[in-house]
């Protein structure tokens, strides 16, 4: 473990009892994350992309195994408010305006009025939503809500953004446009991300590193380091480096479904 | 206006059953009548005696708004609109021990949601006595709650207060727990990404998320006060309110002043749960809920 790493799991393994017996969510995963990571976790429905995230988060508690982030515990990570979480679903409140719901998170962590301004300003630029702040959130399409749920995670000083497919429900345009300002973002702010996601492109295109996962039990089966250059553009996706890389990501999730398929 | 001919038709419908219904149960005392007055009635007069009796068994509407309008608006005019004998003074006694019982029982509502979501041990211990409370019949229970009130010095506008109360915190418990469980999981766990207190989280997300289930529960329990107040001035022998009017009006065969009594007190009602219905429209509204 260097001294630039951010999250660092050793064996970690989490087993649900469910009423069907016990669900082996992930088992014996081991990940290094280095600082100004943008690594994605790819993997079919069920092999615990969300739940590994979510132990990350310290919104699940593992059940074997090491974590720590930013060298501490998950919980203690939390509370120090170490990383900002875009969930699924955008999750604005409907009583808030756009303004109001980015503010939220700054208000409880009591950032000063002034503060707070300047920040909800400076992030709604960052997503391209300037001009929103005082309109509701059923007033904004899709993925502009998602923008914002963004914007949100962005506002406070957190180094660390997990984002549990903040894209699924978004059309492929849109997509490709939020996958342009997330990496240029990423560029300028140096956060550290992880990024869950079930499209290869969308992994190749982002990542220095992607992290293929297999189901029963939740594991790691392959850890792809990009060569992909840190500037990207839309059209890196034709070039023969890409498409090399994502055809390794494909035959690792191949490789993980096992005769299956 | 499309709406109206649909209201007014129903309105007349409502109107013309009234009245014949009035025919069918007050002809049986015309007929005794002319009986006894030696006197047989043409359909016509039957009708007209049945629609115009002292004390009928059902009083016709027209009677019933004359009723109103003399103890009311007549009154108004005379300028004596809140003397002993006007329903407007009945019903702002009544209304009193309405809202102060709706604003106890409110919050007692309120109070006890709050302890049921955050604590286990309320939710276990106190929950089955919220509902046991309701099985017990109020009329049964009013007496005694009165009669207790009296014997340690209270009287007047508490003990129906208490009655109100009683009758009003079930819905807003109800709706309140059900209003502050709504939150989704993953609105909560957003809260906890950013490591809110648990007030924090009350009045930013569980709150705000509640108010939708507070209004309907208001409405109800605005409702359930009113028949509280009516209720507890029933055993006092009270003088004053829409209840004693009831009361009054039954000891003394006076059908009219019941009627008019319980029109007045279903138009408290509806102006009452309409208010808070206009409430919730503007809150929700400027909350961006609705
Ligand atoms: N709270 C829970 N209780 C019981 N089992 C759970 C719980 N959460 C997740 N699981 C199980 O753990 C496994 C991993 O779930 P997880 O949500 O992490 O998958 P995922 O990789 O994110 O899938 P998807 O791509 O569909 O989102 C699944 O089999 C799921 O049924
Ligand atoms: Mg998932």
């Amino acid at each position: 473990m260097s001294s630039n790493t951010v999250i660092s799991a050793q064996n970690l393994s989490l087993t649900f009892q469910t009423g069907d017996g016990p669900v082996h969510a992930l088992k014996d995963v081991s990940l290094e994350v280095e600082k100004g990571d943008f690594v994605s976790f790819i993997g079919p429905s069920g092999c615990g992309k969300t739940t590994f995230l979510r132990c990350m988060a310290d919104l699940e508690h593992p059940t074997g195994g090491t974590l720590t982030v930013n060298g501490t515990s998950a919980e203690e990570a939390r509370k120090s408010r170490a990383y900002g979480y875009v969930f699924q679903a955008a999750g604005l409140y409907p009583w808030r305006t756009i303004g109001g719901n980015i503010r939220l998170p700054l208000e409880i962590m009591g950032y000063a009025r002034d503060d707070q301004e300047a920040r909800v300003k400076r992030v709604l630029d960052l997503v391209d939503l300037a001009g929103f702040e005082r309109k509701y959130p059923w007033q904004l399409s899709g993925g502009m809500q998602q923008r914002a749920s963004i914007a949100r995670a962005l506002a406070f000083d957190a180094d660390i953004l997990l984002m549990d497919e903040p894209f699924g429900a978004l059309d492929e345009i849109v997509r490709d446009h939020l996958n342009e300002q997330l990496l240029q973002l990423w560029d300028r702010t140096n956060k550290t991300i992880c990024f869950v996601t079930h499209s290869i492109p969308e992994a190749v295109y982002l990542s220095t590193k992607i992290v293929v996962m297999s189901p029963r039990p939740g594991r790691i089966t392959d850890v792809i380091e990009s060569t992909l250059p840190k500037h990207r553009p839309l059209d890196i996706r034709e070039t023969p480096e890409f498409l090399e890389i994502a055809h390794r990501v494909r035959e690792g999730l191949r490789a993980g479904h096992g005769d299956a398929v | 206006m499309r709406n109206l001919v649909p209201v007014l038709t129903i309105l007349a419908a409502l109107l013309a059953l009234w009245y014949a219904a009035a025919v069918a149960l007050n002809a049986q005392w015309a007929q005794d009548q002319a009986t006894r007055a030696g006197t047989t009635l043409t359909l016509p007069a039957l009708v007209a005696d049945t629609w115009s009796q002292d004390k009928p068994k059902l009083p016709a509407p027209h009677q019933v708004a004359l009723e109103i309008w003399n103890t009311t608006g007549a009154m108004v005019l005379e300028g004596r609109g809140f003397s002993k004998r006007s329903l407007f003074y009945h019903s702002w006694i009544t209304f009193s021990a309405t809202a102060l019982g709706f604003v106890l029982g409110t919050a007692l509502g309120i109070a006890l949601a709050i302890g049921i979501v955050y604590n286990r041990t309320i939710d276990m211990s106190v929950m089955p006595w919220v509902i046991a409370s309701q099985t017990i019949p109020i009329l049964a229970i009013a007496p005694m709650i009165i009669v207790v009130l009296n014997a340690v010095g209270i009287s007047g506008l508490l003990p129906k207060a208490m009655i109100s109360m009683y009758l009003s915190f079930f819905p807003v418990v109800v709706g309140m727990v059900k209003g502050l469980r709504s939150p989704a999981p993953m609105q909560l766990d957003q809260m906890r990404t950013w490591s809110a207190s648990a007030a924090q989280t009350f009045w930013r997300l569980r709150l705000p998320s509640s108010m939708p289930y507070l209004f309907t529960s208001l409405k109800v329990g605005m409702a359930a006060s009113l028949v509280g107040a009516i209720v507890g001035e029933l055993p006092t022998g009270a003088v004053a309110g829409l209840g004693a009017r009831l009361l009054a009006g039954s000891y003394y065969g006076q059908t009219i002043q019941i009627w008019s009594a319980l029109i007045m007190a279903a138009t408290l009602a509806a102006v009452l749960v309409g208010l808070i219905g206009l409430v919730q429209r503007i809150t929700l509204k400027r909350m961006g809920m609705a």
